[in-house]
């Protein structure tokens, strides 16, 4: 594995985005296809990487060490193992898709994808860090790109108030982590951030309860953890419909998977300690996302709230310390992250035709956009969970681990907390909470049937009649990509559940709990 | 040879998905080019079923032609194909109805493409839940099912079909969910989702689940698997939705509607809920017969109230699944005691009646579509005298009802009278068997007068000059159902054999 | 003490320095000698020079290893004055660059030649030993720096500028000489380096009260609070490249020789002005954030903002260990590039505007998308995001004195790293809302360019390369600036 295969993948991004930055503002054809460019050669190292990525072997593999800043015991280091290589591919699936999609963006392409592609930087140098520092390095990259992508192309309405919002919501999310990580960084006195050694640091279990809180959730905001979730639906209707398709498909993935690699991992005590009260926000999250989305007229609301509810459970799933939960949260944010794709791209289709996005005003929208309206549909299904498609395989493992799930360590919860150590410990916590979310899953069920039937059948308006032309070629060919995701892994999970299992057992390891 | 015989029931099962990818990609204008795609390709399963039949050994106990392959290992589901004596009639009944409703759907106009599509995915789902040996892979088709027939409702059906197919649709899922939960519970508590497993394991499972007691979860679960089924078959009073949804629906989707749709829930009944449970089942057997009776006999009464053809024979589904619903509530009252012959009887009647009604239902409803392509109306007060206008199709339609009737001589005969012997003679049954005969009564009385306003009176003015007769293609459709009619009235053994032995090792 | 004997080798020491002179001279002479229409390539002569000096520096300037006292004492040629040095020279070159085209500073001889000047002064500012020393270094600067400031004489604003900042500095520095005086009184000593060990036999009361005075024209020169009133107008009323110069080479120049003299001085009396120091820092960051809030001029808010990264740069200084000082110097490495490349697209603007106001840079992504890049990248690093240098620069201070308390138990030390965090959240702030006045607001005048002259394109890609090089590639910086700082030790 000595070809830096992670490093490329990592940087094709930025290296087409700076090349870009050089081409002259009207040659918008060859801004796109360089950009195309980038994201096809992204795409194919990860395929081939997660192709060719060993299984039984497990563990991290295609690992690139190299010192950054010994002084600090900083080094570039990165790998991937179960849990981030299926990130990683739906991270060059969603820049692919997402390229394809804003084809046609008129206004300043050259600025667009520049920062989209540093945004994709960050994200792929996030899923491959395995030293903190990098980790935070990457993540902070990630970040800011998004104010100028959202505040400059985003939905005049209230494009700067999302962009300003969801920057400081975000900042002071990674600010909090950042001080949690630079406490483990002191305390281990190992002088070094790698992940990997300060993995066996042995933290004090007191140090472990109170510093995993502040790294969890400062990360978790990102994931749109309840309360903290307020900056992403804003967001993610503000932003441009490839931002859109970026935010809610892979950043908000990135949340949860540094809270797993920071928290989860690093501070395994401290997880075990704070499950019992994290499900029940993370059931908050399931459940009132879907009421909230039920109640949305705007259709891109609407899908940012299922957003928040789909991301509920893979927090839900995190708060399981079991082996199905865990396989569970894999698949269900690649599920997620290519289904949410597909919704965003769908409505950003509709509003660049149909100027609107309220559902009483919009019908009948499959007469003339036919593909989109397979692709929605499909993509709705896959969000009710059901079976053939690739949610049913994310939620069921998650129920699974969530109906077996027991509260491990509730000693040493205060006494203020201690109705809720002994509600956690009873046999029912769990399986209740699983009952109460699959309340979820019909209100679900409800509103998406609701939006397709309003959206795109029944009676069509004269005007929409006129002006409301089918999608491009291009956006055809991204809709198949992400429906043809969807349906693979849901009739064949094996290319991807045993590969997430195996990233998964040595998380159990270091909860302790396998 | 030997590789089809190795995975003929996967073949089975994919054919028609693969024959949906095939028929995606041909040009959509071509609509005849479309059509007979998909019936030729409609065909293979057809062929495969029917090699499947010939190589399928009735006295040789368990599943054959099982197919085991690495599925869903994360949560020990796996790939686990099989059919008995009980699947195999199923199985044949799907990949039979299928072509010839797609036979008859030639007279569909609009979006024809994506007609066909739907079609063969619905078959490939119809399929999928008859051969699964494995709880999590049962569900998946039992859901994915849903999907087709929901928009083949949707777009191509009559004036009401929103309303039809979103109820459709979501009262079977909700229904669902409770399947599912159930289903989860078994998987964690066996630590396999494997069908077998479970019919071994399961009723005996002696451990506490999240702290309740086996028998309490069995109980629970029990009863959310009942649900389920029940929707589905449907039974009284989980029936509302099919009215409306069949009604609404294309006739061709009407004919798979009826003749194999409502056919799953019973299945589900005799291959999960009465092996898993059969404690609960024999408990409550005595009201899952009352239930069977008041299908009858309501579906029955309701039919007759009918003046929309349509619904009429709606109904009358509800009715003949009664019967099925009658025998399997034998059987399960009957399973394990000293004496099962009387459940095997009615078992056995259960699902020759379940085949049977597959059968003449779709004839029906093949044969209303006819009338309603020609005369754009169901009001069988705007019909009356058509026997002249089209002889053959009064012929046809005289045929089938009888059938339908229960007429011996004819298939309807045998299967209703396998039920009512069985159920007739367990004791606890007597009475209810006994008022069901009002349901048989008012049967002969519906059907009769279905016959009676469409074909005999005075002609209607208003079709003279019409052309109403049937065409040959759609003869075509129904004269397969019509001889099998005939044959298994009068020879059901070849059909019976096979049904028995599975249904005798069922029943212990 | 030991001084070194004076070599032909000491003179490679001040090597930088003569050529300074030498160059000043040169310049002054080619502006007597040119005609008018040729007065332009005297900014360019003065950049080349300059930067030519920097290339001779460091081939030849390097300091030995024992940190020699030299001259008889009156210099220390070590690693941080020499880095210091390196640093004030590149903002000569690049400020005599922005300066080029400047209205009422370009083809201006003596303008070059006091900038040189002050460059010369700065250069001993940072490596004075001696408190005479210091204080002539100290002045040769701040005289040059108040002309400079008030240049264009017919401007009011102008004007207003060079007569604050004298009156400001002259009362600090007076402050300032008060206390070196009580210093030398005490001890009988001026070498900074005998003083510390003399200072041991001086009432503490003494040794606090010369700590504070001197601390106050430090702060002046620093801009920390509360001595940095005159920041703003300042600021705002001196030509643009002066602005430049004085908010990274004057500020760094102070810096120098704070921590030079806190450590070399008064590492006795710590316990008395490091809580001082955390407090000017925690007071002076929230001040300087706060306060830039509100503005609506581009140069007042760079001012305002210079006055908070001085904050966090004293975070560094509030560690007292070699990590701190090397972040305080790294810091100061980065702000430099950072401030140049921003006022260095202020200067462009304003050309073609005749605004400072932040409201004037609306649509600036279309009329030059490449200055908004440039903007874009400096105004980020201030921010302190990565890849940019700004984001090391704030983590290795805050590593640095969070390293540092809790190897000492101090939680003040602890506080004010989540006082510097939070501070950079708000300034996060406003540097966004500039650049979303930039990239997102339209304006009429979109479609005229900016024309950016070579010069300027060189100075700008200079300092934008610097930034991102500093925010990738840190760890030879970090590793400079660690040297540096253990030679203050």
């Amino acid at each position: 594995m000595n070809f830096p295969f992670l490093t490329i993948i990592t940087f094709t991004p930025l290296a087409a985005g700076l090349l870009i930055l050089l081409f002259p503002a009207e040659r918008k054809d060859e801004v796109r296809v360089t950009a195309l460019a980038a994201a096809v050669i992204a795409t194919a190292l990860s395929l081939f990487v997660y192709f060719t990525y060993n299984s039984a072997a497990g563990g991290y593999q295609f690992i690139e060490k190299y010192d950054w800043v010994p002084q600090f015991g900083i080094s570039y280091h990165v790998g991937v193992d179960g849990m981030s290589l299926p990130l990683v591919l739906l991270t060059s699936v969603v820049m692919l898709t997402g390229v394809l999609i804003s084809w046609g963006l008129d206004d300043r392409p050259r600025e667009f994808f520049a920062f989209l592609f540093i945004l994709a930087t960050g994200v792929f140098g996030v899923f491959v860090a395995l030293d903190l520092f990098h980790l935070f390095f990457f993540y902070e990259i990630a970040v800011f790109p998004m104010y100028l992508l959202i505040a400059i192309w985003g939905w005049a309405k209230t494009r700067e108030y999302a962009a300003m919002k969801l920057t400081l919501y975000l900042f002071i999310g990674s600010v909090v982590s950042l001080v949690g990580a630079l406490a483990m960084y002191y305390t281990s006195g190992l002088n070094t951030f790698d992940m990997l050694r300060l993995a066996e640091a042995n933290f004090s279990p007191e140090f472990q309860r109170l510093w995993f809180p502040f790294v969890f959730f400062g990360f978790a905001i990102l994931g749109g953890i309840f309360p903290f979730h307020n900056w992403s639906p804003d967001g993610h209707v503000a932003a441009p419909t490839a931002v859109s398709m970026f935010h809610a498909g892979v950043l908000m993935k990135l949340g949860a998977f540094a809270a797993l690699r920071v928290g989860i991992m690093l501070l395994p005590e401290g997880a075990r300690f704070h499950m019992p009260w994290i499900v029940l926000l993370t059931l908050v999250n399931v459940v009132y996302g879907s009421f909230i989305a039920m109640v949305q007229k705007d259709l891109k609301y609407m899908i940012g709230f299922s957003s928040v509810s789909h991301m509920g459970l893979v927090a839900m799933a995190f708060t399981t310390l079991n082996r199905e939960g865990y396989v569970g949260a894999g698949l269900q944010m690649f599920s997620h992250g290519v289904m949410t794709a597909l919704f965003f791209a769908c409505v950003g289709m509709i509003y660049d035709r149909a100027h609107t996005r309220m559902m009483p005003e919009l019908g009948g929208i499959s007469k003339k956009m036919p593909w989109v309206a397979v692709a929605f549909i499909i993509g709705g299904f896959t969000s009710m969970g059901m079976p053939g498609l690739s949610g049913f395989v994310a939620e069921l493992p998650i129920f699974l681990g969530v109906w077996k799930a027991k509260a491990v360590d509730v000693s040493g919860y205060p006494q203020w907390l201690s109705w809720l150590a002994n509600m956690a410990q009873q046999p029912w916590y769990f399986p209740a909470i699983a009952l109460i979310s699959a309340i979820a899953i019909v209100v679900t069920a409800a509103y998406v049937l609701r939006a397709v039937q309003k959206v795109f059948f029944g009676e069509i308006s004269p005007e929409h009649d006129h002006h409301v032309g089918d999608v491009t070629v291009l956006d055809k060919t991204a809709l198949s990509i992400l429906v043809g995701l969807m349906i693979l892994i849901g009739l064949y999970p094996t290319i991807m559940a045993p590969l997430i299992e195996t990233g998964v057992m040595p998380i159990l390891k270091l909860l302790k709990v396998a | 040879m030997f590789f089809i015989l190795q995975h003929l029931l996967s073949l089975i099962l994919f054919v028609p998905a693969v024959g949906a990818l095939i028929v995606l990609r041909l040009p959509q204008d071509d609509e005849n080019l479309l059509r007979w795609a998909a019936f030729i390709l409609s065909l293979f399963p057809l062929g495969f079923a029917l090699l499947l039949w010939a190589r399928f050994d009735p006295n040789q106990p368990g599943f054959q032609f099982e197919e085991v392959a690495p599925w869903f290992t994360v949560i020990n589901a796996g790939y686990h194909l099989g059919v008995d004596g009980i699947s195999v009639p199923m199985v044949l009944l799907t990949t039979l109805l299928t072509p010839l409703a797609i036979l008859f759907s030639f007279s569909i106009k609009e979006k024809v493409k994506a007609y066909m599509v739907l079609f063969l995915l619905l078959e490939a789902g119809m399929l999928g839940v008859f051969m699964a040996l494995d709880l999590i892979l049962f569900f998946l088709f039992w859901e994915v099912g849903l999907i087709p027939m929901y928009f083949l409702i949707n777009i191509w059906g009559s004036a009401n079909r929103q309303y039809a197919s979103f109820k459709f649709f979501i009262y079977t899922m909700a229904g669902s969910v409770g399947l599912l939960l159930a289903i989860q519970t078994i998987g964690i508590a066996l630590g396999s989702f494997d069908m077998v497993n479970a019919i071994n394991n399961w009723p005996a499972f002696s451990d506490f689940i999240y702290g309740i007691s086996p028998q309490t979860v069995r109980a629970i679960a029990f009863w959310a698997f009942t649900i389920a089924f029940a929707i589905k078959v449907p039974i009284w009073p989980f029936h509302t939705w099919l009215p409306d949804a069949h009604t609404e629906a294309p006739t061709a989707g009407s004919m798979i509607l009826a003749g194999v749709l409502l056919k799953l829930g019973a299945y589900g009944f005799l291959r999960l809920v009465l092996p898993l449970y059969p404690a609960e089942a024999q408990t409550f057997a005595i009201v899952l017969g009352v239930l069977a009776l008041m299908a009858i006999v309501m579906g029955a009464l309701a039919s007759f109230g009918q003046n929309d053809f349509k619904r009429l024979v709606a109904y009358s589904s509800v009715n003949h699944m009664g019967f099925v619903v009658l025998g399997i509530a034998v059987a399960a009252y009957v399973r394990g005691s000293g004496d099962p012959l009387n459940g095997i009887i009615a078992a056995n009647g259960a699902v020759l009646q379940m085949f049977n009604h597959g059968l003449s239902a779709a004839g029906m409803f093949l044969l209303v579509g006819v009338i309603y392509d020609r005369t754009h109306t169901r009001d069988l007060n705007e019909f009356g005298g058509l026997f002249p206008l089209a002889p053959v199709y009064g012929g046809l339609l005289i045929f089938t009802s009888m059938a339908s009737l229960g007429l011996p001589g004819l298939n309807g005969f045998v299967s209703e009278f396998m039920v009512v012997r069985g159920a007739f003679a367990v004791p606890a049954f007597t009475l209810i068997t006994a008022l069901s005969m009002i349901g048989l009564l008012m049967t002969g009385a519906y059907i009769l007068k279905g016959i009676q306003k469409v074909l005999h009176g005075p002609v209607n003015p208003k079709w003279v000059g019409h052309s109403l007769e049937i065409s040959t293609r759609e003869i075509i459709s129904i004269a397969p159902l019509l001889a099998l009619m005939l044959i298994i009235g009068i020879w059901p053994s070849w059909l019976v054999g096979v049904i028995n032995a599975a249904v005798t090792r069922l029943m212990g | 003490m030991t001084f070194e004997p004076f070599t032909s080798a000491t003179l490679l020491a001040v090597l930088p320095e003569i050529l300074l002179v030498a160059l000043a001279a040169l310049v002054m002479g080619l502006d007597l000698l040119w005609p008018e229409s040729r007065k332009r390539t005297l900014g360019l002569v003065a950049a080349a020079g300059l930067g030519l000096i920097w290339v001779l520096a460091v081939i030849f300037s390097r300091p030995s290893a024992e940190n020699a006292l030299i001259f008889g004492g009156m210099l220390r040629d070590d690693w941080a004055s020499f880095v210091f040095r390196l640093l004030f020279i590149f903002s000569g070159m690049i400020v005599a660059l922005i300066s080029l085209d400047s209205p009422g500073v370009s083809g201006k001889g003596e303008y070059y030649a006091i900038l040189i000047s002050a460059v010369f002064g700065m250069n001993f500012m940072a490596s004075a030993a001696d408190l005479i020393m210091l204080y002539l270094a100290i002045e040769t600067t701040s005289i040059a720096l108040y002309l400079l400031a008030g240049y264009l004489r017919d401007d009011d604003k102008s004007s207003e500028s060079g007569l604050k900042y004298f009156l400001f500095g002259a009362f600090t520095s007076t402050v300032m000489l008060y206390g070196f005086s009580l210093l030398y009184g005490f001890t009988g000593k001026t070498n900074l380096y005998e003083l510390s060990a003399a200072l041991g036999n001086v009432p503490p009361l003494v040794v606090v009260v010369s700590a504070l005075l001197v601390l106050v024209g430090f702060g002046f020169k620093v801009a920390a609070v509360p001595f940095h009133f005159w920041t703003p107008d300042v600021y705002e009323g001196a030509p643009t490249p002066i602005t430049a110069f004085i908010s990274v080479a004057s500020k760094a120049a102070g810096f120098a020789v704070l921590i030079r003299v806190m450590l070399a001085v008064f590492p006795e009396a710590e316990s008395y002005w490091v809580p001082l120091v955390i407090v000017i820092s925690m007071v002076t960051m929230t001040l300087g954030n706060t306060l830039a809030l509100a503005q609506k001029n581009i140069k007042r808010l760079l001012a305002y903002s210079s006055i908070a990264q001085a904050g966090y740069a004293l975070v560094g200084l509030a560690a007292i260990s070699t990590a701190g000082i090397a972040a305080t110097i790294f810091y100061l490495v980065m702000y430099t590039l950072t401030n140049l490349a921003a006022f260095a697209v202020v200067i462009l603007v304003s050309r073609v505007t005749k605004s400072d106001e932040i409201a004037d840079y609306a649509g600036l992504s279309r009329r030059s998308p490449s200055l908004a890049l440039a903007f874009l990248v400096a105004f980020l690093s201030l921010g302190g995001m990565p890849p940019l240098a700004g984001f090391f620069g704030k983590f290795f201070v805050f590593a640095a004195v969070v390293q540092q308390g809790v190897a000492q138990n101090n939680s003040w030390l602890i506080w004010l790293a989540v006082v510097g965090v939070l501070n950079a959240i708000i300034g996060l702030y406003y540097y966004l809302v500039v650049l979303k006045v930039v990239y997102l607001y339209r304006s009429e005048r979109e479609s005229e360019k900016i024309p950016v002259p070579r010069a300027y394109a060189a100075a700008l890609w200079v300092c934008v390369a610097g930034i991102i090089l500093l925010g990738t590639w840190a760890s030879p910086w970090i590793g400079t600036a660690t040297s540096a700082a253990g030679n203050l030790f």
